[in-house]
């Protein structure tokens, strides 16, 4: 009854329209962008320069983007960035899933310092630290490796993965951890037998999440690397001193990857953000 | 083989003592309930014997065995959770068998007994299924299945019945009672319904606030409650209470009228002369009188409420409002004054300060 009142009434459709005209223009404020980027990817080079721009692809063409695939060090940054992003995300889980296990199950003094500390670690600017690390890395000539980026990158998610995991094992009741251990399991095999398959899409959405942090990070990545370059890093020092098109080519490339993991993730984000905010 | 002994077993959080150095002793094979209002510490005693909370004083033994600093696997115990803490990714089947297969068992055996455990439950035809496919009650039953199967000497249950409709829970009752006459392990219930304590229980152990107040057989713990709370805690409705004074010839005056004590009792009743004391009597131990005679007190009659198996009547007597049930026949209507026998064997009278039961 409600339903069939409301879809009738003007105020009700009027405000319809307004949330899905709000939710059009913000489509439009990311699509847009990427799409005359990824245009711009396939075009041809002449193109690129064109005036009015076609909206639409005339001229398909992959010349750019093979191009940027086949220049020196792309492929191989793109090794290294795979690398990098899966040392980080064993890394940071195996430090981090148990940090926030006991964040989630145990009370112990310190603990909401500890909980706001991981929050204002968050602020510090990678800036600042970058330099002085450069420093302490080529003492220890862990400069220009991929494990002292992956090092790096495993310090910047690490907040957050405590966070988020102590979120999804607060999500797991205690109880059923009680019930296991009175069922003939010890602490770990409670926790492998009964929590861990509870948490696991969880740790899984924290995992690809991770690799998007460590994907996309660069700054890092620039200044503590000359040839061994991630994809970022090395798409950045090209892009500074490259033509347009392949400006273009670069740029879609970095996004693609990144698309796929928000399209993989997109029904855990919800979930994650949820159980923090608890 | 496997009683149970808490000595003096006291449990703190932060700054507040939740169980009191509380002393039980159950026998092996007996179905103990544990019976207390929300929050008195069932079951953290419960958790306590189970190894989930570390005593802060005391020791917990389970057969002569000290178990106080074992973990709960150790124990050999088997409890249901009062949230049931079904494993939701697991099928009602693996459920069952989960603790069997802890103990390596071979796996016809856990076959075996997790079959015979869902069909002591009624619950063969979903073992298949998951905990979220199942209704309530279901899960409630694949809970204490797991439990059972485990066939520890010691099964603990924290209001296994507590989530159930009125008319599951009558039928669950029996069923339990009959599991326990087929298992005879020791058995621990916590419930904070009177009638499921006075119905399975061989005893029954009140609780309030942290301690232990009285522990005895059901009929004992209905019918010589230990103290006012007790009996105002059990029975629908509950004990009445009415204010009186101790006379010089160790009668009690209530209002107007004088009610005689127990022969048994004139010893005491002598010593509290002039002293405030309290009368107790259950709302079916009271019955109308025609006309005033030897214990009868008069009153005035405010609600009649036919209830089927008996008439409940809501009186006044003097300032103080009681419940009386007489039978479904007796002829009687609202704004009527009568006259209310009460039989002396069946008061327990109280202290009017502490509220404890005069003996
Ligand atoms: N982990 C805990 N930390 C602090 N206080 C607690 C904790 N667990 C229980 N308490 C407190 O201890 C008291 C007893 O709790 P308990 O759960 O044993 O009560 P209960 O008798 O089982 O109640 P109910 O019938 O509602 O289940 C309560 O006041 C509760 O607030
Ligand atoms: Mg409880």
């Amino acid at each position: 009854m409600r339903i069939m009142q409301s879809s009738y009434s003007p105020r009700y459709i009027l405000g319809r329209i307004a949330l899905y005209g709000a939710a059009i223009l913000l489509a439009l404020w990311t699509l847009a962008p990427l799409y005359l980027v990824a245009l711009a990817a396939f075009s041809t080079r002449q193109a690129t320069f064109q005036w009015p721009k076609p909206l639409l692809p005339t001229d398909f063409s992959t010349d750019t983007m093979q191009f940027f695939m086949n220049t020196r060090g792309v492929l191989d940054s793109v090794g290294n960035s795979v690398i990098v992003a899966l040392v980080t995300i064993a890394g940071s889980l195996l430090l981090g899933a148990p940090g926030g296990y006991a964040l989630a199950r145990f009370r112990f003094r310190g603990k909401e310092a500890i909980s706001l500390g991981l929050l204002i670690s968050k602020m510090f600017p990678t800036a600042i630290l970058a330099i002085p690390l450069a420093v302490v890395f080529l003492q220890i000539d862990l400069y220009d490796t991929i494990w002292g980026v992956a090092l790096v990158h495993i310090a910047m998610a690490l907040p957050f993965v405590i966070i988020v995991t102590a979120g999804i094992f607060v999500g797991v009741p205690r109880d059923l951890e009680e019930a296991a251990q009175t069922l003939g399991c010890n602490r770990v095999q409670a926790f492998v037998r009964v929590v861990m398959p509870l948490a696991l899409p969880g740790l899984v959405a924290a995992a690809i999440f991770t690799f998007v942090i460590s994907w996309n990070e660069v700054f890092a990545a620039t200044i503590l690397t000359l040839r061994n370059r991630t994809l970022p890093a090395q798409v950045l020092t090209a892009l500074n001193d490259s033509p347009l098109y392949y400006r273009y080519a670069g740029g879609f490339f970095m996004i693609v990857p990144a698309l796929i993991f928000i399209f993989l993730i997109r029904k855990y984000l919800l979930n994650l953000w949820g159980n923090i905010s608890r | 083989m496997a009683g149970i002994h808490f000595q003096t077993v006291r449990k703190i959080f932060g700054k507040t003592t939740v169980i009191k150095d509380v002393s039980l002793d159950i026998h092996d094979g007996e179905f103990m309930v544990l019976l207390g209002p929300s929050g008195c510490g069932k079951t953290t005693l419960l958790r306590c014997l189970a190894g989930l909370e570390r005593v802060d004083g005391g020791r917990v033994l389970i057969g002569e065995r000290d178990v106080t600093d074992l973990a709960p696997r150790d124990r050999k115990i088997a409890m249901v959770f009062q949230s049931y803490a079904v494993f939701p990714h697991l099928t009602v089947f693996d459920n069952i068998a989960f603790g069997l297969k802890m103990q390596n068992l071979p796996s016809e055996e856990i076959k075996r007994r997790t079959h015979q455990g869902a069909e002591l439950l009624q619950l063969t035809d979903y073992l298949k299924r998951y905990p979220a496919q199942l209704s309530g009650g279901q899960r409630q039953r694949v809970a204490v299945a797991r439990a059972i199967v485990m066939q520890a000497a010691v099964l603990l249950m924290d209001e296994p019945l507590s989530n159930l409709d009125a008319l599951l829970r009558l039928q669950m009752r029996a069923e339990l009672k009959r599991l326990h006459a087929e298992i005879k392990a020791t058995t621990i219930y916590v419930t904070h319904d009177q009638i499921e304590a006075l119905s399975l229980g061989d005893r029954i152990a009140v609780m309030q606030d942290g301690k232990i107040v009285q522990c005895d057989v059901p009929m004992n713990i209905y019918d010589y409650p230990a103290n006012k709370f007790i009996g105002g805690f059990i029975g629908t409705p509950p004990m009445n209470f009415l204010q009186g004074a101790v006379n010089g010839d160790g009668s009690v005056s209530v209002g107007a009228s004088n009610i005689a004590p127990a022969s048994s009792l004139q010893a005491a009743f002598a010593a509290r002369n002039g002293q405030p004391i309290l009368l107790g009597i259950r709302p079916e131990n009271l019955t109308l009188a025609s006309a005033q005679q030897a214990n009868t007190i008069s009153a005035h009659v405010l609600v009649v409420e036919p209830l089927g198996s008996h008439k409940l009547l809501t009186m006044q007597v003097g300032a103080e409002m009681i419940k009386v049930s007489v039978a479904p026949d007796q002829s009687i209507a609202s704004n009527q004054d009568v006259w209310l026998h009460f039989d002396p064997e069946k008061i327990r009278w109280m202290d009017a300060a502490s509220g404890e039961a005069i003996r």
